[in-house]
């Protein structure tokens, strides 16, 4: 198999390829175009790995982290917090836990309603946040035993509006593989047309082969050959392209959001590395179909 | 090596050819004559296999074509050197290069003495490395002979080769057939030039098929 590849490579063991005349301009477009899927392509590897980690983080970080609110008259804030932090002592699946003190209030309140806020005076719901072990708790149980001992507190598992987040960020790194499958498709599609023409344009010549005793695999191997070389270039050169452009992206902290996070992180760098042989074989089979379709119409 | 059975052959429409029934022994050495339009053309492309017969048996080196594959085609082509009526070449490889092509094709080495020799026999010297376009009518006749003989194959099926040459040209290029069959190969020439199938019979025992009325005859001595 190897071999095969590689000859492909050497125009000295490959006589099939002078017999077919030198191809005219228009041959370029094809290295032009794969260029340009192959730029695409990395972009939509770069969505579809972003947003992949993002999905990740998302549903790692906060699935194990739950918030408890407690709203009660003041007089019996502090027995419901007790009560609270009974129960959960003797909750399983639950790593650790606090109960926020007022600096901490004030520093989640602050975006919203400035450092002047006067905490201590506000009606303000105690919170208690706690960490699940990777077991994870069983938010269920929890939620009724707190119902039973402590009717002002509310867990909040994050469920609610962390599904959805997670839920887009998946659905985003679908998007992301199927635009990669789209281009082959369309990458397939075009080589085709493009080797298509090219048999067409050299009829006579693939007749006169197949009348000197020419085996189809000798005639398709030029066209393969070709086609699989421009393929193999252009998608090397719109890699190499797409790979500066996402290097020279904006980058933010590690808080940045996903925008900032759009591209490849460590190892990840290697996986637009896999398009260009990728566009070479996607070539070789698409000639390799246009030229044995072809062929069939000649004796 | 070349065998029909009761072949019948047509385009789409009636057979054009019928009850044809001929062994083409090895070391044979055959003229296909009739009119223009006759089939001479149709029957060299039922023996290499470019047309398949509507009904009737062909074998060719003992294959039955219609199970031959497409390799199996051109394997066979390998063994069956064809002069074309039209000469096709590869208008972008120069005369050498194309006398040498069905080595090329097969995979096999070229050796360049062979190569040489073989277009000094057939006086091309001169244009060896001109490109096919700037041959005359008769050089490229004598170019496609000499594709036709370079892989030394045991058939040679020559189609009006003639048909361009003068008188002189003629007679050389028949000489050169004879040569070969005198080497052992079976051959075929398909042509309506009875003076030459006169002056063939003085140098060889040629046989002579003449296509009339559809139907393949072996024609009598008045030739
Ligand atoms: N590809 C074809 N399709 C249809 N008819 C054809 C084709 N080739 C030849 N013919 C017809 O078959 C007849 C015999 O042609 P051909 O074998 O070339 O004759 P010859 O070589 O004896 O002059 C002619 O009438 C010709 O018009
Ligand atoms: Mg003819």
């Amino acid at each position: 198999m190897i071999r095969v590849v590689l000859s492909l490579f050497r125009s000295d063991v490959n006589p099939a390829d002078r017999v077919v005349p030198p191809s005219s301009y228009t041959a370029n477009l094809t290295v032009l175009t794969a260029a340009a899927m192959a730029f695409l392509a990395v972009f939509a590897l770069a969505l579809s790995m972003a947003s992949g980690r993002l999905a990740d983080r998302w549903s790692d970080a906060l699935a194990r982290t739950a918030t408890i609110r407690i709203s009660a008259p003041p007089e019996q804030a502090d027995t419901q917090v007790q009560a609270v932090l009974e129960a959960l002592k003797t909750t399983p699946g639950i790593a650790s836990y606090r109960v926020l003190d007022d600096d901490e209030m004030k520093k989640l309140l602050n975006p919203w309603f400035g450092p002047d806020l006067p905490v201590e005076t506000l009606p303000l719901p105690k919170l208690i946040e706690l960490t699940e072990t990777s077991g994870g708790m069983d938010a269920e149980g929890l939620r009724m035993r707190l119902a039973a001992e402590a009717p002002g507190a509310v867990l909040d598992d994050h469920t609610r509006w962390r599904r959805p987040l997670v839920e887009a960020a998946g659905r985003l790194r679908l998007l992301g593989g199927l635009s990669l499958l789209l281009i082959g498709g369309a990458m397939a599609g075009m080589i085709t047309l493009a080797a298509q023409a090219s048999l067409a344009a050299n009829g006579q010549v693939i007749r006169t082969l197949r009348l000197v005793g020419a085996r189809d695999t000798f005639i398709a191997r030029a066209f393969e050959r070709r086609f699989t070389i421009r393929g193999l270039l252009g998608a090397g050169a719109g890699t190499l392209l797409g790979m500066a452009a996402v290097a020279m992206l904006p980058r933010a902290n590690e808080a940045g959001g996903f925008l900032t996070g759009l591209g490849f992180t460590g190892w990840g760098w290697l996986w637009p590395l896999v398009l260009p042989p990728l566009a070479a074989v996607v070539s070789f089979w698409a000639t390799r179909a246009a030229a044995r379709h072809m062929l069939r119409g000649i004796r | 090596m070349i065998e029909l059975q009761n072949v019948a052959v047509g385009y789409g429409g009636a057979d054009l050819l019928a009850e044809m029934t001929l062994k083409l022994v090895p070391g044979s050495f055959h003229f296909l004559t009739g009119p223009s339009g006759a089939g001479k053309t149709t029957f060299l492309k039922l023996c290499y296999a470019e047309l398949l017969p509507s009904t009737g048996f062909i074998g060719l080196f003992g294959q039955d074509v219609r199970l031959m594959g497409r390799d199996d085609i051109a394997r066979t082509r390998q063994r069956i050197g064809v002069v074309h009526q039209d000469c096709q070449f590869l208008d972008h490889l120069p005369v050498a290069e194309n006398i040498a092509l069905p080595l090329t094709v097969a995979g096999r080495h070229v050796d360049i003495g062979e190569l040489k020799e073989l277009i000094s026999w057939v006086g091309l010297r001169a244009q060896s490395t001109a490109l096919p376009p700037q041959l005359s009518g008769g050089e490229r006749q004598r170019a496609a002979l000499a594709r036709a003989v370079m892989t030394s194959p045991e058939v040679i099926l020559a189609d009006e080769p003639t048909g361009n040459l003068d008188w002189e040209m003629s007679l050389r290029l028949l000489s050169l057939l004879v040569e070969l069959n005198k080497m052992g190969k079976t051959v075929v020439i398909a042509t309506h030039d009875l003076n030459l199938i006169r002056q063939a019979k003085t140098q060889i025992s040629a046989r002579v098929l003449r296509i009339a009325g559809r139907r393949l005859h072996l024609a009598g001595a008045d030739l």
